[in-house]
């Protein structure tokens, strides 16, 4: 297959960044989008240019590194896939492909493709656990967990941090990510315990990095690799708001 | 140099007494003191998470590094499968013994039994433990754990989060971390890479690090150093880590005097997806817990190209129920993949280059129908799908066994302390307690054991009886190392060569691949030794990297990875030609038993080898901690 990339290229947080448009020859099906990357850019560096910038380590759509708007979709767009396990037979000889960093005031540019996403670790320190030292725990099956409960639990700790929410959303509001915790750890026994002080705290946090505010419009939701359930922002409002008539922590 | 001296320091006493005892000896550091200890740990993988966040807890200052641009993506992110426990929870006859000789068997006996004792002990809290972080294992409708069988065991011992294990390990280390991160008692520095460890007066006492985003290269002092930085699968280019797996840190440390153990030990997983073509990037593991229900066949006729379907039950050759008929499917991972390489090797591989084998579901989906199959393995089916167009649930997968982990690392005595004191090593980055093969779901195990249950414990009493002042990172060493990673950088980028460093990793990895991979001999390693120091010289002479140093340049992190790569290589080889038997993952052609099994050479190598740096074109020297067992029997090991 033959491609045209129009790809944004920046080389630093405070330069501007723009579109320089490359071809990727002999591409071929079984290859992955990232995969496909690494050939334009042996080509770049063949020539002695730069190549181009981008973020991934497992490859294989769990550890939510990889991070790019293909064709105007956070991650490409294909149903359940990261960017790194999107292959190229989804796409036809002869296209244009545009690609894109994550593009959210709280995630900024790095260089290319690659942005910043801390703002997300932060929201987790400020209370995305349970609070508990190691050792001293009790045996594991002491409290029993209802499978639909486990279940439920484990959905929504599939997310992978990727922040293609962010990414998707016209405000980049990170609900969908904060919800995905907040829900994970509020519906487990163990976690319960510091329900109201978690939201409140890690909304709180969410807000001071600059996200914007949920209008629930679900393009979240379609473009999560994990499929995160709207269900979950649902569930933490609900969950904040209880806590707030609970008089906050 | 001095000569080194290997003191395993293993407790006296009865094996089964011998950590609890230990941790009554070891000293303690008062409470009040211990915020004056800068610890600094390096990986925030299982092991590094889990130790930074105990430490902190503990009241230590700790600073923690990453590649990643956020701890929770390190690679222990990706372990699908599970974590082994001696609960029985499912009351099928194991116990903390059973888990002890399971492990010490499927390492060929090759692993220091008191360290394996000690995993299997506290593997029961470490449940305990992640259960109480909110960790989601698999429950059954009771509300109970449930649990699933691995390979090389004959016991259900292993926990299981869907087919994201190690991610739901690893949140919850990385939520303990970051809990403390929130109090100010843990500073997480990510996207930083440790280039150099500093050893000032003989005590580790700081690394140098480059920033990776802005190039800057700083030191940082501390009490001790923790490096908890993962395998060196990527030595083999292709292998199922991510794609930032290096040995770097490692081997950066071997070159300051932390000697290297059993680097020939390295893992060869029998269920991957196979290679599809040059372009390729890295494998991807399919979870061994599939081998619960999947059924591995090639045809019985060589070059028999039917579509799997048109091939009769009698035409197919289940070789592993087969060859080993009271394992069968679950035969250890070394065994499973060797018996499929000579599937291959006879000419009945299946799919592209003939380099594969059938791992068939069709009878797990008649006897408990495709709706439990899919429970059980569902985003395991679809990546399988997304990633080779193929649907499961129709048609068998095809796998091929690739490069997985790596036994062999720096070695570490009972405390985890290497021949550097003050330099602490855990995780896959030590070598000490699979011997020379792993059995599965003990990775995610023996991370978290060292990190929550080992470190905490045995660190204190370096502190405690080493009262050696941390020096500032002005002193003299921490500058001379600063200027030497410079100076490397700088190398790098003026080379301007013609040769991309993607292509020096894969060649590098092809020769590994094919000379000291799933089977070896004097004859392809002597060939390997001879050809890697002429690939190393063509490197530093003909690679090319452009841009510069002083801000995000990946061609130059990769690059300064491959450089270490294709210096340890030679060590792996060195050691796998110096190892003149079979064991576990190490299979030397020339010691094999008339079925094709390993065979070990008790008398003349039941120990473990130890590699001291000499310097570059020297000849390391090899130090050997005799194994000594008194807990099993060594035996040949059978799975028939
Ligand atoms: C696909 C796959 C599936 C697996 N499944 C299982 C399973 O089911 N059960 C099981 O028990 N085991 C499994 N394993 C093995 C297991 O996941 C690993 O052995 C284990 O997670 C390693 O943990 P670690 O903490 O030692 O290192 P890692 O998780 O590899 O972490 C290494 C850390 O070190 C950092 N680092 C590395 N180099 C540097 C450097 N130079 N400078 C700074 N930081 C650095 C990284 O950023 C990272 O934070 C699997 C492995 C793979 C590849
Ligand atoms: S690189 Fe890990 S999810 Fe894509």
């Amino acid at each position: 297959m033959k491609l045209t990339l129009k790809v944004w290229r920046q080389q630093d947080p405070t330069s501007p960044g723009k579109f320089v448009t490359y071809e990727a020859r002999d591409i071929i099906p079984e290859m992955s989008f990232l995969e496909m990357l690494d050939e334009v850019n042996e080509g770049l560096l063949a020539r002695g240019e730069e190549p181009i910038a981008f973020d991934s380590d497992c490859r294989e759509g769990i550890c939510g590194t990889c991070s790019m708007v293909i064709n105007g979709l956070p991650h490409g767009g294909q149903k359940a896939t990261t960017a790194c396990q999107l292959h190229m037979r989804l796409f036809t000889d002869g296209e244009t492909i545009t690609i894109e960093p994550w593009r959210a005031r709280a995630f900024p540019v790095v260089r290319d493709l690659v942005v910043d996403r801390s703002a997300f670790d932060r929201i987790i320190q400020a209370g995305g656990f349970v609070s508990v030292f190691t050792g001293g725990t009790p045996d594991a099956n002491l409290i029993p967990i209802g499978k639909p409960d486990a279940d439920l639990a484990m959905d929504a700790a599939q997310c992978i941090g990727c922040g293609a929410c962010v990414a998707a959303c016209k405000n980049a509001s990170a609900m969908l990510f904060v919800a995905a915790k907040v829900s994970h750890l509020g519906i487990l026994p163990q976690g319960r315990v510091e329900k109201d002080r978690r939201v409140l705290r890690m909304v709180q946090a969410m807000d001071k990095e600059g996200f914007g505010s949920c209008t629930v419009t679900g393009s979240c939701e379609a473009v999560c690799p994990k499929e995160i359930s709207l269900r979950f922002i649902a569930r933490m409002n609900r969950d904040y708001s209880v806590s707030l008539l609970k008089g906050g922590e | 140099m001095t000569r080194m001296k290997l003191d395993s320091q293993i407790p006296s006493g009865p094996l089964a007494e011998k950590w609890d005892k230990h941790k009554f000896d070891l000293k303690l550091v008062n409470p009040a003191n211990k915020r004056k200890f800068e610890v600094l740990v390096v990986g925030t993988g299982l092991a590094g998470a889990s130790a930074a966040a105990t430490l902190a807890e503990l009241g230590y200052s700790v600073t923690c590094f990453c590649y990643q641009d956020s701890p929770r993506r390190a690679h222990s992110i990706a372990a699908q499968g599970g974590i082994n426990a001696a609960k029985n929870y499912k009351n099928d006859g194991d116990s903390v013994h059973r888990l002890f000789y399971d492990t010490i068997k499927g390492g060929d006996f090759r692993a220091r039994e008191a360290n394996v004792h000690r995993l299997a002990e506290v593997s029961v809290s470490i449940i305990d433990q992640c259960v109480a972080q909110g960790v989601p294992f698999a429950r059954e409708y009771g509300g109970l754990l449930d649990n699933r069988s691995f390979g090389g065991a004959q016991v259900s011992r292993t926990f299981y989060a869907r087919g994201q294990t190690g991610q739901q390990l690893l949140l919850g280390a990385y939520q303990a971390l970051s809990r403390q991160a929130g109090l100010g008692s843990v500073k997480i520095i990510p996207r930083t890479e440790m280039l150099e460890l500093v050893v000032v007066d003989g005590h580790a006492k700081g690394i140098v690090v480059r920033d990776m985003a802005t190039g800057a290269v700083s030191s940082y002092a501390g009490d001790a150093v923790v490096m908890a930085t993962g395998g060196y699968s990527n030595a083999f280019y292709l292998s199922t880590n991510a794609v930032g797996c290096n040995v770097t840190a490692a081997f950066r440390a071997y070159k300051k005097g932390a000697a290297f153990a059993n680097p020939c030990y390295t893992q060869i997983h029998p269920t991957c997806i196979p290679v599809s073509g040059d372009h390729q990037s890295k494998l991807t593991l399919m979870s061994e817990s599939l081998r619960n229900d999947g059924r591995v066949w090639v045809p019985k006729q060589k070059g028999d190209k039917r579509r799997a379907g048109d091939i009769a039950e009698s035409d197919r050759d289940y070789f592993l129920e087969r060859k080993y008929p009271s394992f069968g499917n679950l035969a250890p991972r070394d065994i499973s993949s060797r018996a499929a390489k000579e599937a291959c090797d006879e000419g009945r591989g299946v799919g592209p280059g003939g380099l594969g084998v059938f791992l068939d579901f069709s009878d797990s989906i008649k006897r408990l129908g495709e709706d439990k199959i899919r429970e059980r393995y569902a985003n395991l089916f679809e990546m399988y799908e997304r990633i080779t167009g193929e649907n499961a649930y129709q048609m068998p997968m095809r796998i091929f066994p690739a490069v997985h982990y790596t036994m062999g690392g720096l070695w570490v005595d009972y405390n985890l302390m290497s021949t550097v004191p003050g330099l602490f090593v855990l995780g896959e980055a030590n070598f000490s307690d699979h011997g020379a093969n792993r059995l599965g779901a003990s990775a995610l195990m023996q991370g978290l054991a060292d990190g929550y249950f080992v470190l905490p414990y045995t660190i204190g009493h370096y502190f405690a009886t080493n009262k050696v002042a941390r020096p500032t990172a002005s002193h003299a060493e921490f500058r001379a190392a600063e200027e030497a990673v410079r100076a490397r950088i700088q190398k790098l980028l003026t080379i301007k060569g013609k040769r991309t460093v993607r292509s020096f990793h894969r060649e590098l990895g092809r020769l590994v691949w094919d000379k000291c991979g799933m089977a070896r001999n004097e004859k392809g390693l002597k060939e390997a030794l001879r050809r890697i120091p002429a690939m190393r010289e063509e490197f530093w002479s003909n690679v090319t990297i452009t841009g510069s140093g002083e801000s995000l340049n990946q061609t130059l992190e990769h690059a300064g990875r491959v450089a270490d790569f294709l210096e340890f290589c030679e060590l792996m080889c060195l050691d796998a030609l110096t190892r003149d038997e079979s064991c576990g993952g190490h299979f030397r052609t020339e010691h094999q038993t008339e079925e094709g099994e390993a065979r070990r050479d008790d008398e003349n190598f039941s120990f473990v080898s130890a590699w001291e740096y000499q310097g570059l074109d020297q000849q390391p020297v090899l130090h050997k901690e005799p194994l000594v067992y008194e807990g099993v029997h060594m035996s040949q090991r059978s799975y028939k």
